[in-house]
Protein backbone atom coordinates (compact mmCIF):
# COMPACT_ATOMS: atom_id res chain seq x y z
CA UNK A 1 0.00 0.00 0.00
CA UNK A 2 2.02 3.02 -1.02
CA UNK A 3 1.19 6.50 -2.62
CA UNK A 4 -1.51 8.54 -1.64
CA UNK A 5 -5.18 9.97 -3.00
CA UNK A 6 -4.18 10.17 -7.01
CA UNK A 7 -7.13 11.66 -8.51
CA UNK A 8 -9.57 13.75 -8.03
CA UNK A 9 -13.69 13.10 -9.13
CA UNK A 10 -13.56 15.54 -11.52
CA UNK A 11 -11.13 13.72 -13.09
CA UNK A 12 -7.97 16.36 -13.19
CA UNK A 13 -4.48 14.92 -14.17
CA UNK A 14 -2.65 12.68 -11.55
CA UNK A 15 -0.36 14.57 -8.98
CA UNK A 16 0.54 10.97 -7.49
CA UNK A 17 1.24 7.80 -8.76
CA UNK A 18 -1.92 5.47 -8.63
CA UNK A 19 -1.85 2.74 -6.50
CA UNK A 20 -0.65 -0.61 -6.54
CA UNK A 21 -2.65 -3.79 -6.38
CA UNK A 22 -5.92 -5.05 -6.35
CA UNK A 23 -7.31 -3.16 -3.58
CA UNK A 24 -5.47 -0.14 -4.10
CA UNK A 25 -6.74 -0.22 -7.65
CA UNK A 26 -10.37 -1.04 -6.62
CA UNK A 27 -10.02 1.58 -3.73
CA UNK A 28 -9.30 4.45 -6.86
CA UNK A 29 -12.02 3.40 -8.77
CA UNK A 30 -14.26 4.15 -5.79
CA UNK A 31 -12.50 7.68 -5.31
CA UNK A 32 -13.28 8.18 -8.50
CA UNK A 33 -16.39 6.88 -9.33
CA UNK A 34 -18.52 7.44 -5.86
CA UNK A 35 -21.91 6.78 -7.37
CA UNK A 36 -20.64 3.14 -8.06
CA UNK A 37 -19.39 2.24 -4.66
CA UNK A 38 -22.74 3.61 -4.00
CA UNK A 39 -24.60 1.40 -6.23
CA UNK A 40 -22.43 -1.63 -4.77
CA UNK A 41 -23.32 -0.68 -1.21
CA UNK A 42 -27.35 -0.40 -1.98
CA UNK A 43 -27.59 -3.60 -4.11
CA UNK A 44 -27.06 -6.33 -1.50
CA UNK A 45 -29.82 -4.82 0.95
CA UNK A 46 -32.31 -3.93 -1.88
CA UNK A 47 -31.71 -7.41 -3.40
CA UNK A 48 -32.53 -8.88 -0.51
CA UNK A 49 -35.45 -6.65 1.04
CA UNK A 50 -36.75 -6.61 -2.63
CA UNK A 51 -36.65 -10.54 -3.57
CA UNK A 52 -37.15 -11.69 -0.14
CA UNK A 53 -39.36 -9.50 1.44
CA UNK A 54 -41.55 -7.22 -1.48
CA UNK A 55 -41.31 -10.43 -3.71
CA UNK A 56 -43.07 -12.52 -1.20
CA UNK A 57 -45.86 -9.47 -0.97
CA UNK A 58 -46.72 -9.91 -4.25
CA UNK A 59 -46.80 -13.53 -4.57
CA UNK A 60 -48.90 -13.27 -1.46
CA UNK A 61 -51.39 -10.50 -3.18
CA UNK A 62 -51.40 -12.33 -6.50
CA UNK A 63 -53.00 -15.06 -4.71
CA UNK A 64 -55.64 -13.40 -3.18
CA UNK A 65 -56.93 -12.95 -6.82
CA UNK A 66 -57.06 -16.59 -6.88
CA UNK A 67 -59.66 -19.05 -5.83
CA UNK A 68 -60.63 -22.42 -3.82
CA UNK A 69 -62.36 -25.18 -5.87
CA UNK A 70 -64.89 -26.04 -3.22
CA UNK A 71 -65.25 -29.94 -4.19
CA UNK A 72 -61.27 -30.61 -4.86
CA UNK A 73 -59.71 -27.81 -2.48
CA UNK A 74 -57.13 -26.83 -4.78
CA UNK A 75 -56.56 -23.37 -5.28
CA UNK A 76 -57.69 -22.71 -9.29
CA UNK A 77 -54.82 -20.02 -10.82
CA UNK A 78 -56.45 -17.75 -12.45
CA UNK A 79 -57.94 -14.13 -12.14
CA UNK A 80 -61.06 -13.89 -9.89
CA UNK A 81 -62.53 -11.34 -7.15
CA UNK A 82 -64.52 -14.03 -5.52
CA UNK A 83 -62.12 -14.72 -2.46
CA UNK A 84 -62.51 -10.81 -2.01
CA UNK A 85 -66.49 -11.73 -2.15
CA UNK A 86 -66.10 -14.17 0.31
CA UNK A 87 -64.76 -11.49 2.53
CA UNK A 88 -67.94 -9.98 2.98
CA UNK A 89 -69.88 -12.76 4.43
CA UNK A 90 -71.25 -11.80 7.74
CA UNK A 91 -68.79 -14.25 9.67
CA UNK A 92 -65.89 -12.46 8.03
CA UNK A 93 -67.50 -9.54 8.43
CA UNK A 94 -67.73 -9.79 12.09
CA UNK A 95 -64.26 -10.71 12.44
CA UNK A 96 -63.07 -7.59 11.00
CA UNK A 97 -65.18 -5.34 13.01
CA UNK A 98 -64.15 -7.17 15.74
CA UNK A 99 -61.00 -6.93 15.32
CA UNK A 100 -60.77 -3.02 14.00
CA UNK A 101 -62.87 -2.06 17.22
CA UNK A 102 -60.57 -4.16 19.57
CA UNK A 103 -57.35 -2.30 18.29
CA UNK A 104 -59.44 1.50 18.71
CA UNK A 105 -60.17 0.26 22.63
CA UNK A 106 -56.32 -0.73 22.98
CA UNK A 107 -54.88 2.04 21.45
CA UNK A 108 -57.48 4.68 23.36
CA UNK A 109 -56.30 2.24 26.46
CA UNK A 110 -52.65 2.55 26.32
CA UNK A 111 -52.53 6.68 25.38
CA UNK A 112 -54.03 7.08 28.74
CA UNK A 113 -51.55 4.74 30.43
CA UNK A 114 -48.88 5.78 28.82
CA UNK A 115 -49.19 9.55 29.05
CA UNK A 116 -48.96 9.85 32.58
CA UNK A 117 -44.92 7.59 32.86
CA UNK A 118 -44.17 9.03 29.61
CA UNK A 119 -44.95 12.83 30.92
CA UNK A 120 -43.02 12.06 33.79
CA UNK A 121 -40.04 10.59 32.68
CA UNK A 122 -39.65 13.33 29.93
CA UNK A 123 -40.32 16.54 32.27
CA UNK A 124 -39.56 15.89 35.67
CA UNK A 125 -37.35 12.51 35.99
CA UNK A 126 -33.55 13.73 36.17
CA UNK A 127 -30.85 12.20 36.61
CA UNK A 128 -30.84 9.12 37.47
CA UNK A 129 -34.33 8.80 37.66
CA UNK A 130 -33.98 9.01 33.58
CA UNK A 131 -31.99 6.09 33.53
CA UNK A 132 -34.34 4.09 35.52
CA UNK A 133 -36.99 5.21 33.37
CA UNK A 134 -35.51 4.48 30.04
CA UNK A 135 -35.10 1.10 31.03
CA UNK A 136 -38.14 0.65 33.05
CA UNK A 137 -39.85 1.38 29.88
CA UNK A 138 -36.87 -0.79 27.78
CA UNK A 139 -36.29 -3.75 29.41
CA UNK A 140 -40.86 -4.74 29.53
CA UNK A 141 -40.45 -3.93 25.11
CA UNK A 142 -37.72 -6.06 24.73
CA UNK A 143 -38.70 -8.66 27.13
CA UNK A 144 -39.83 -11.99 25.28
CA UNK A 145 -43.43 -11.30 23.95
CA UNK A 146 -44.56 -15.41 24.45
CA UNK A 147 -43.21 -14.90 28.23
CA UNK A 148 -45.16 -11.59 28.59
CA UNK A 149 -48.28 -13.90 27.77
CA UNK A 150 -47.33 -16.30 29.78
CA UNK A 151 -46.88 -13.84 32.74
CA UNK A 152 -50.94 -12.91 32.47
CA UNK A 153 -51.66 -16.85 31.94
CA UNK A 154 -50.47 -16.90 35.40
CA UNK A 155 -52.14 -13.68 36.90
CA UNK A 156 -55.41 -14.38 35.73
CA UNK A 157 -55.69 -17.80 36.28
CA UNK A 158 -58.63 -19.37 38.64
CA UNK A 159 -56.44 -20.06 40.96
CA UNK A 160 -53.73 -17.25 40.18
CA UNK A 161 -53.09 -13.99 41.80
CA UNK A 162 -55.50 -11.74 40.29
CA UNK A 163 -58.54 -13.76 41.86
CA UNK A 164 -56.62 -13.87 45.19
CA UNK A 165 -55.99 -10.39 45.24
CA UNK A 166 -59.58 -9.66 44.71
CA UNK A 167 -60.93 -12.38 47.40
CA UNK A 168 -58.51 -10.97 49.97
CA UNK A 169 -60.00 -7.29 49.01
CA UNK A 170 -63.38 -8.67 48.89
CA UNK A 171 -64.44 -7.19 45.95
CA UNK A 172 -64.61 -10.63 43.98
CA UNK A 173 -68.05 -10.08 43.40
CA UNK A 174 -67.44 -7.02 41.69
CA UNK A 175 -65.63 -9.12 38.98
CA UNK A 176 -68.36 -11.70 38.80
CA UNK A 177 -70.93 -8.82 38.31
CA UNK A 178 -68.63 -7.78 35.56
CA UNK A 179 -67.99 -11.55 33.66
CA UNK A 180 -71.56 -11.82 33.49
CA UNK A 181 -71.92 -8.87 31.48
CA UNK A 182 -72.68 -9.81 27.65
CA UNK A 183 -69.47 -9.59 25.21
CA UNK A 184 -66.97 -8.05 27.88
CA UNK A 185 -67.66 -10.92 30.17
CA UNK A 186 -67.16 -15.02 30.16
CA UNK A 187 -66.81 -18.24 32.27
CA UNK A 188 -63.29 -16.25 33.76
CA UNK A 189 -60.70 -13.38 32.54
CA UNK A 190 -58.67 -15.76 31.00
CA UNK A 191 -61.38 -16.60 29.04
CA UNK A 192 -62.85 -13.46 27.91
CA UNK A 193 -62.40 -10.13 25.40
CA UNK A 194 -61.86 -7.98 28.63
CA UNK A 195 -58.78 -10.07 29.51
CA UNK A 196 -57.46 -10.20 25.56
CA UNK A 197 -57.85 -6.62 25.88
CA UNK A 198 -55.80 -6.32 29.08
CA UNK A 199 -52.88 -8.44 27.77
CA UNK A 200 -52.68 -6.67 24.33
CA UNK A 201 -52.67 -3.06 26.31
CA UNK A 202 -49.71 -4.43 28.43
CA UNK A 203 -47.73 -5.99 25.78
CA UNK A 204 -47.90 -3.09 23.38
CA UNK A 205 -47.58 -0.20 26.16
CA UNK A 206 -44.46 0.49 25.64
CA UNK A 207 -44.99 1.40 21.94
CA UNK A 208 -46.78 3.55 23.16
CA UNK A 209 -44.62 5.35 25.85
CA UNK A 210 -42.20 6.30 23.71
CA UNK A 211 -43.10 7.94 20.62
CA UNK A 212 -45.04 10.22 23.43
CA UNK A 213 -41.94 10.41 25.67
CA UNK A 214 -40.19 11.61 22.12
CA UNK A 215 -42.55 14.50 21.48
CA UNK A 216 -43.08 15.59 24.90
CA UNK A 217 -38.80 15.63 25.26
CA UNK A 218 -38.89 18.41 22.55
CA UNK A 219 -41.13 20.91 24.11
CA UNK A 220 -39.13 23.85 24.75
CA UNK A 221 -39.14 24.30 28.27
CA UNK A 222 -39.62 28.34 27.99
CA UNK A 223 -43.16 27.84 25.91
CA UNK A 224 -44.61 26.40 29.18
CA UNK A 225 -42.68 28.77 31.40
CA UNK A 226 -44.18 31.72 28.81
CA UNK A 227 -47.45 30.17 29.04
CA UNK A 228 -47.11 30.45 33.32
CA UNK A 229 -46.05 33.73 32.88
CA UNK A 230 -48.94 34.67 31.05
CA UNK A 231 -51.00 33.24 34.05
CA UNK A 232 -52.09 30.07 32.81
CA UNK A 233 -52.39 27.42 36.15
CA UNK A 234 -50.28 24.61 35.46
CA UNK A 235 -53.55 22.52 34.50
CA UNK A 236 -54.33 24.89 31.78
CA UNK A 237 -50.59 25.08 30.57
CA UNK A 238 -51.15 21.08 30.29
CA UNK A 239 -54.15 21.33 28.34
CA UNK A 240 -53.42 24.61 26.13
CA UNK A 241 -49.54 24.04 25.47
CA UNK A 242 -48.24 20.44 26.49
CA UNK A 243 -50.88 17.97 25.16
CA UNK A 244 -51.48 19.43 21.93
CA UNK A 245 -47.93 19.64 20.97
CA UNK A 246 -47.52 15.90 22.33
CA UNK A 247 -50.69 14.44 20.30
CA UNK A 248 -48.57 13.83 16.80
CA UNK A 249 -46.34 11.39 19.74
CA UNK A 250 -49.80 9.66 20.62
CA UNK A 251 -50.51 8.94 16.88
CA UNK A 252 -46.96 7.68 16.20
CA UNK A 253 -47.35 5.61 19.31
CA UNK A 254 -51.39 4.74 18.15
CA UNK A 255 -49.24 3.13 14.68
CA UNK A 256 -47.55 0.41 16.64
CA UNK A 257 -50.64 -0.03 18.98
CA UNK A 258 -53.05 -0.40 16.09
CA UNK A 259 -50.97 -1.87 13.43
CA UNK A 260 -49.69 -4.89 16.35
CA UNK A 261 -53.45 -5.53 17.19
CA UNK A 262 -54.87 -5.87 13.73
CA UNK A 263 -52.24 -8.31 13.40
CA UNK A 264 -51.67 -10.71 15.97
CA UNK A 265 -53.08 -14.32 16.36
CA UNK A 266 -51.31 -15.53 19.50
CA UNK A 267 -52.63 -13.77 22.47
CA UNK A 268 -56.14 -13.61 21.34
CA UNK A 269 -55.75 -17.59 20.66
CA UNK A 270 -53.97 -17.61 24.33
CA UNK A 271 -56.42 -15.53 26.30
CA UNK A 272 -59.58 -14.64 24.71
CA UNK A 273 -62.70 -16.35 23.81
CA UNK A 274 -63.38 -18.59 21.09
CA UNK A 275 -64.66 -15.71 18.66
CA UNK A 276 -61.61 -15.33 15.95
CA UNK A 277 -59.72 -12.27 15.44
CA UNK A 278 -57.85 -11.30 11.86
CA UNK A 279 -55.39 -12.73 12.45
CA UNK A 280 -56.63 -16.04 14.24
CA UNK A 281 -58.93 -16.17 10.70
CA UNK A 282 -54.93 -15.92 8.48
CA UNK A 283 -53.57 -18.49 10.27
CA UNK A 284 -56.59 -21.19 10.45
CA UNK A 285 -57.51 -20.75 6.55
CA UNK A 286 -53.83 -20.64 5.38
CA UNK A 287 -53.10 -23.49 7.79
CA UNK A 288 -55.49 -26.79 8.33
CA UNK A 289 -58.31 -25.31 5.60
CA UNK A 290 -55.41 -24.84 3.03
CA UNK A 291 -57.34 -21.88 1.94
CA UNK A 292 -54.25 -19.64 1.11
CA UNK A 293 -56.27 -17.34 -1.10
CA UNK A 294 -58.94 -16.36 1.14
CA UNK A 295 -56.06 -16.14 3.99
CA UNK A 296 -54.39 -13.93 1.64
CA UNK A 297 -57.38 -11.76 1.02
CA UNK A 298 -57.88 -11.60 4.75
CA UNK A 299 -54.19 -9.99 5.20
CA UNK A 300 -55.18 -7.34 2.46
CA UNK A 301 -57.32 -6.04 5.30
CA UNK A 302 -55.15 -5.07 7.67
CA UNK A 303 -52.80 -3.77 5.27
CA UNK A 304 -55.58 -1.68 3.64
CA UNK A 305 -56.50 -0.44 7.02
CA UNK A 306 -52.98 0.43 7.79
CA UNK A 307 -52.66 2.50 4.56
CA UNK A 308 -55.80 4.90 5.48
CA UNK A 309 -54.27 4.70 9.05
CA UNK A 310 -50.98 5.86 7.89
CA UNK A 311 -51.93 8.24 5.56
CA UNK A 312 -54.39 9.75 8.53
CA UNK A 313 -51.11 9.78 11.32
CA UNK A 314 -49.18 11.82 8.23
CA UNK A 315 -51.74 14.46 8.43
CA UNK A 316 -51.64 14.72 12.16
CA UNK A 317 -47.68 15.08 11.34
CA UNK A 318 -46.92 11.69 13.56
CA UNK A 319 -43.72 10.64 11.29
CA UNK A 320 -41.96 13.44 13.15
CA UNK A 321 -42.35 12.28 16.41
CA UNK A 322 -41.15 8.19 15.24
CA UNK B 1 -46.47 32.12 38.85
CA UNK B 2 -43.35 30.44 39.51
CA UNK B 3 -41.12 29.36 36.63
CA UNK B 4 -38.43 27.36 38.06
CA UNK B 5 -38.05 24.29 35.92
CA UNK B 6 -37.22 21.40 38.46
CA UNK B 7 -40.74 22.01 39.65
CA UNK B 8 -41.66 18.71 41.18
CA UNK B 9 -44.52 17.17 39.70
CA UNK B 10 -48.12 17.06 40.73
CA UNK B 11 -49.00 14.31 43.20
CA UNK B 12 -51.61 12.75 40.53
CA UNK B 13 -48.62 12.21 38.41
CA UNK B 14 -46.32 10.77 40.48
CA UNK B 15 -49.24 7.96 41.34
CA UNK B 16 -49.79 7.20 37.55
CA UNK B 17 -46.66 7.29 36.50
CA UNK B 18 -45.60 5.10 39.52
CA UNK B 19 -49.03 2.61 38.94
CA UNK B 20 -47.85 2.21 34.73
CA UNK B 21 -44.82 1.50 35.72
CA UNK B 22 -45.67 -1.02 38.20
CA UNK B 23 -48.05 -2.81 35.71
CA UNK B 24 -45.45 -3.11 33.38
CA UNK B 25 -42.78 -4.68 35.72
CA UNK B 26 -44.76 -6.81 38.32
CA UNK B 27 -46.12 -9.35 35.51
CA UNK B 28 -42.19 -10.21 34.88
CA UNK B 29 -41.16 -10.61 38.60
CA UNK B 30 -44.19 -13.17 38.79
CA UNK B 31 -42.50 -15.34 36.58
CA UNK B 32 -39.53 -15.09 38.65
CA UNK B 33 -41.52 -16.31 41.75
CA UNK B 34 -43.23 -19.18 39.59
CA UNK B 35 -40.02 -20.68 38.50
CA UNK B 36 -39.72 -22.02 42.17
CA UNK B 37 -42.46 -22.69 43.46
CA UNK B 38 -43.60 -26.52 44.34
CA UNK B 39 -46.76 -26.31 42.94
CA UNK B 40 -46.49 -28.19 39.39
CA UNK B 41 -50.70 -28.91 38.46
CA UNK B 42 -51.80 -25.30 38.68
CA UNK B 43 -50.93 -21.49 38.99
CA UNK B 44 -51.96 -21.42 42.62
CA UNK B 45 -51.12 -17.95 44.05
CA UNK B 46 -49.69 -17.97 46.59
CA UNK B 47 -46.85 -20.38 45.99
CA UNK B 48 -47.13 -23.46 48.86
CA UNK B 49 -43.76 -23.32 49.16
CA UNK B 50 -40.34 -22.82 47.25
CA UNK B 51 -38.18 -25.34 45.84
CA UNK B 52 -35.10 -25.22 43.14
CA UNK B 53 -35.75 -28.57 41.80
CA UNK B 54 -37.06 -27.57 38.61
CA UNK B 55 -33.81 -26.14 37.76
CA UNK B 56 -32.07 -29.39 37.28
CA UNK B 57 -35.13 -30.86 35.38
CA UNK B 58 -35.16 -28.35 33.13
CA UNK B 59 -31.24 -28.86 32.96
CA UNK B 60 -31.56 -32.35 32.08
CA UNK B 61 -34.17 -31.70 29.68
CA UNK B 62 -33.19 -32.58 25.99
CA UNK B 63 -35.83 -30.65 23.88
CA UNK B 64 -35.19 -27.61 25.51
CA UNK B 65 -31.59 -27.69 24.77
CA UNK B 66 -32.16 -28.76 21.09
CA UNK B 67 -34.89 -25.55 20.69
CA UNK B 68 -32.31 -23.58 22.18
CA UNK B 69 -29.90 -24.90 19.89
CA UNK B 70 -31.45 -24.12 17.03
CA UNK B 71 -32.90 -20.76 18.18
CA UNK B 72 -28.95 -19.46 19.03
CA UNK B 73 -28.03 -20.49 15.83
CA UNK B 74 -30.94 -18.92 13.77
CA UNK B 75 -30.57 -15.66 15.68
CA UNK B 76 -26.62 -15.69 15.32
CA UNK B 77 -26.95 -16.48 11.49
CA UNK B 78 -29.85 -14.05 11.09
CA UNK B 79 -28.40 -11.33 12.96
CA UNK B 80 -24.74 -11.72 10.44
CA UNK B 81 -26.59 -11.10 7.60
CA UNK B 82 -28.60 -8.32 9.38
CA UNK B 83 -24.95 -6.65 10.03
CA UNK B 84 -23.59 -6.77 6.52
CA UNK B 85 -26.91 -5.41 5.19
CA UNK B 86 -28.12 -3.17 7.71
CA UNK B 87 -24.78 -1.38 7.63
CA UNK B 88 -24.17 -1.15 4.37
CA UNK B 89 -27.65 0.57 3.77
CA UNK B 90 -26.75 2.94 6.48
CA UNK B 91 -23.62 3.96 5.09
CA UNK B 92 -25.22 4.49 2.01
CA UNK B 93 -28.19 6.72 3.54
CA UNK B 94 -26.19 8.44 5.38
CA UNK B 95 -23.20 9.99 3.34
CA UNK B 96 -24.98 10.72 0.11
CA UNK B 97 -28.54 11.98 -1.08
CA UNK B 98 -29.51 10.00 -4.33
CA UNK B 99 -32.84 9.12 -6.01
CA UNK B 100 -35.13 6.58 -4.37
CA UNK B 101 -33.35 6.85 -1.24
CA UNK B 102 -36.63 8.01 1.43
CA UNK B 103 -38.00 4.14 -0.67
CA UNK B 104 -35.06 2.76 0.52
CA UNK B 105 -36.13 3.91 3.79
CA UNK B 106 -39.47 2.24 3.68
CA UNK B 107 -38.47 -0.62 2.36
CA UNK B 108 -35.82 -1.18 5.24
CA UNK B 109 -39.38 0.00 7.90
CA UNK B 110 -41.53 -2.31 6.19
CA UNK B 111 -41.18 -5.96 7.21
CA UNK B 112 -40.95 -4.51 10.58
CA UNK B 113 -44.21 -1.78 9.86
CA UNK B 114 -46.70 -4.42 8.70
CA UNK B 115 -48.06 -6.94 10.98
CA UNK B 116 -45.96 -10.17 11.55
CA UNK B 117 -48.56 -12.03 10.08
CA UNK B 118 -47.83 -10.40 6.67
CA UNK B 119 -44.36 -10.81 6.72
CA UNK B 120 -44.82 -15.06 7.56
CA UNK B 121 -47.92 -15.53 5.54
CA UNK B 122 -45.87 -13.71 2.58
CA UNK B 123 -42.87 -15.83 2.65
CA UNK B 124 -45.14 -19.25 3.79
CA UNK B 125 -46.50 -18.67 0.25
CA UNK B 126 -43.59 -17.89 -1.72
CA UNK B 127 -41.99 -20.60 -0.31
CA UNK B 128 -44.69 -23.17 -1.58
CA UNK B 129 -44.57 -21.08 -4.67
CA UNK B 130 -41.23 -22.15 -5.71
CA UNK B 131 -41.38 -25.11 -3.87
CA UNK B 132 -38.74 -24.86 -1.28
CA UNK B 133 -38.64 -27.44 1.73
CA UNK B 134 -39.00 -25.72 5.33
CA UNK B 135 -35.59 -25.73 7.05
CA UNK B 136 -33.85 -23.61 9.01
CA UNK B 137 -32.92 -21.68 6.43
CA UNK B 138 -36.25 -20.37 5.37
CA UNK B 139 -36.81 -19.69 9.42
CA UNK B 140 -33.56 -17.29 9.07
CA UNK B 141 -34.12 -15.87 5.95
CA UNK B 142 -37.38 -14.55 7.58
CA UNK B 143 -35.68 -13.36 10.66
CA UNK B 144 -32.84 -11.51 8.71
CA UNK B 145 -35.31 -9.70 7.21
CA UNK B 146 -36.79 -7.81 9.40
CA UNK B 147 -33.82 -7.74 11.69
CA UNK B 148 -31.75 -5.54 9.04
CA UNK B 149 -33.96 -2.63 10.62
CA UNK B 150 -32.53 -2.37 14.13
CA UNK B 151 -29.27 -2.58 12.43
CA UNK B 152 -29.93 0.08 10.06
CA UNK B 153 -31.48 2.46 12.43
CA UNK B 154 -28.78 2.08 15.20
CA UNK B 155 -26.31 2.74 12.19
CA UNK B 156 -27.77 5.74 11.11
CA UNK B 157 -28.13 7.56 14.16
CA UNK B 158 -24.36 7.05 14.82
CA UNK B 159 -23.12 7.95 11.30
CA UNK B 160 -25.41 10.90 11.37
CA UNK B 161 -22.73 11.53 14.49
CA UNK B 162 -19.55 10.55 12.74
CA UNK B 163 -18.26 13.93 10.99
CA UNK B 164 -17.25 13.23 7.50
CA UNK B 165 -14.13 15.44 7.63
CA UNK B 166 -12.86 12.62 9.70
CA UNK B 167 -12.99 10.87 6.42
CA UNK B 168 -11.64 13.11 4.12
CA UNK B 169 -8.53 13.87 6.41
CA UNK B 170 -8.15 10.11 6.51
CA UNK B 171 -8.39 10.31 2.80
CA UNK B 172 -5.82 13.11 2.95
CA UNK B 173 -3.34 11.76 5.21
CA UNK B 174 -2.78 9.15 2.18
CA UNK B 175 -5.30 6.43 3.41
CA UNK B 176 -7.20 4.10 0.63
CA UNK B 177 -10.72 3.46 1.03
CA UNK B 178 -9.98 0.17 2.90
CA UNK B 179 -7.53 1.76 5.31
CA UNK B 180 -10.06 4.61 5.83
CA UNK B 181 -12.86 1.67 6.71
CA UNK B 182 -10.66 -0.52 8.63
CA UNK B 183 -8.89 2.30 10.84
CA UNK B 184 -11.49 5.20 10.60
CA UNK B 185 -15.33 4.51 10.24
CA UNK B 186 -15.18 1.03 11.95
CA UNK B 187 -14.19 2.40 15.18
CA UNK B 188 -16.69 4.93 14.81
CA UNK B 189 -19.37 3.03 14.14
CA UNK B 190 -18.07 0.01 15.99
CA UNK B 191 -20.09 0.24 19.43
CA UNK B 192 -23.19 1.09 17.46
CA UNK B 193 -23.40 -1.77 15.47
CA UNK B 194 -22.10 -4.22 18.45
CA UNK B 195 -25.59 -2.46 19.69
CA UNK B 196 -27.38 -2.61 16.86
CA UNK B 197 -26.36 -6.77 16.47
CA UNK B 198 -27.26 -7.13 20.14
CA UNK B 199 -30.80 -5.98 19.39
CA UNK B 200 -31.02 -7.81 16.42
CA UNK B 201 -30.05 -11.08 18.22
CA UNK B 202 -33.01 -10.38 20.59
CA UNK B 203 -35.59 -9.52 18.24
CA UNK B 204 -34.84 -12.97 16.50
CA UNK B 205 -34.28 -14.89 19.42
CA UNK B 206 -37.42 -14.26 20.87
CA UNK B 207 -39.64 -14.19 17.48
CA UNK B 208 -42.67 -16.70 17.32
CA UNK B 209 -45.43 -15.09 14.77
CA UNK B 210 -42.85 -15.20 11.45
CA UNK B 211 -41.17 -18.16 13.00
CA UNK B 212 -44.48 -20.02 13.24
CA UNK B 213 -45.30 -19.93 9.44
CA UNK B 214 -41.38 -20.24 8.19
CA UNK B 215 -40.70 -23.31 9.96
CA UNK B 216 -41.15 -27.05 8.71
CA UNK B 217 -40.20 -29.49 11.97
CA UNK B 218 -37.88 -27.30 13.47
CA UNK B 219 -38.82 -26.24 17.22
CA UNK B 220 -36.99 -22.92 18.04
CA UNK B 221 -37.59 -21.91 21.60
CA UNK B 222 -40.34 -19.54 21.39
CA UNK B 223 -42.19 -22.02 19.07
CA UNK B 224 -41.54 -24.34 21.96
CA UNK B 225 -43.23 -22.10 24.79
CA UNK B 226 -46.05 -21.49 22.57
CA UNK B 227 -47.03 -25.36 22.35
CA UNK B 228 -46.93 -25.09 26.01
CA UNK B 229 -48.81 -21.86 26.29
CA UNK B 230 -51.49 -23.57 24.19
CA UNK B 231 -51.61 -26.93 26.03
CA UNK B 232 -49.61 -26.43 29.52
CA UNK B 233 -48.21 -30.51 29.93
CA UNK B 234 -45.53 -29.24 32.22
CA UNK B 235 -45.82 -26.50 33.74
CA UNK B 236 -42.93 -26.66 36.29
CA UNK B 237 -40.40 -26.48 33.22
CA UNK B 238 -42.18 -24.07 31.21
CA UNK B 239 -41.82 -21.45 34.43
CA UNK B 240 -38.08 -22.22 34.67
CA UNK B 241 -37.85 -21.56 30.58
CA UNK B 242 -39.67 -18.47 30.88
CA UNK B 243 -37.35 -17.23 33.58
CA UNK B 244 -34.37 -18.39 32.00
CA UNK B 245 -35.57 -16.46 28.47
CA UNK B 246 -36.14 -13.27 30.65
CA UNK B 247 -32.63 -13.09 31.75
CA UNK B 248 -31.01 -14.42 28.36
CA UNK B 249 -32.97 -11.11 26.64
CA UNK B 250 -32.00 -8.78 29.10
CA UNK B 251 -28.34 -8.85 29.17
CA UNK B 252 -28.07 -7.64 25.49
CA UNK B 253 -30.94 -5.34 26.11
CA UNK B 254 -29.02 -3.27 29.06
CA UNK B 255 -25.38 -4.10 27.25
CA UNK B 256 -26.76 -1.89 24.27
CA UNK B 257 -28.27 0.62 26.62
CA UNK B 258 -24.31 1.43 27.72
CA UNK B 259 -23.16 0.94 24.65
CA UNK B 260 -25.11 3.61 23.06
CA UNK B 261 -25.89 5.96 25.54
CA UNK B 262 -23.63 8.77 24.45
CA UNK B 263 -25.46 11.27 22.68
CA UNK B 264 -27.50 8.84 20.67
CA UNK B 265 -30.38 6.49 22.11
CA UNK B 266 -30.22 2.88 21.42
CA UNK B 267 -33.40 2.40 18.46
CA UNK B 268 -35.32 -0.05 20.39
CA UNK B 269 -38.60 2.34 19.45
CA UNK B 270 -38.42 0.68 16.14
CA UNK B 271 -38.52 -2.75 17.23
Amino acid sequence: MSGTVALTDRGAPAILTARNGLLGALSDLFWRKPKLLLFLMLLPPVLWLGIVYLGSLFALLLQSFFSIDEYSGMIKREFTLKTYGELLQPANLDIMIRTVVMATLVTIASAVVAFPIAHYAARYARGKWKALFYLGIMLPLWSSYLVKIYAWKLILAKEGIFNWALANLHLTGLLEAWLALPIVGGSSLSVSFTGTFIVFVYVWLPFMILPIQASLERIPVSLVEASADLGASPGRSFWSVIFPLALPGVAAGSIFTFSLTLGDYIIPKIIGTSHLFIGQAVYAHQGTAGNIPLAAAFTVVPIVVMGLYLWMAKRMGAFDAI
Amino acid sequence: MRSDREASAPFGLKVAAACGLLFLHVPILLIFVYAFTTEDKTYQWPPPGFTTQWLGVTWNRTDVWEALTVSVKIAAIATLIAIVLGTLCAAAVSRSRFFGREAISLLIILPIALPGIITGISLRSAFSLMDIPFSTWTIVLGHATFCVVVVYNNAVARFRRTSGSLIEASYDLGADGFQTFRYVILPNIGTALLAGGMLAFALSFDEVIVTTFTSGQQQTLPIWMLEELVRPRQRPVTNVVAMVVVLVTLIPIIAAYYLTREGDQVSGAGK
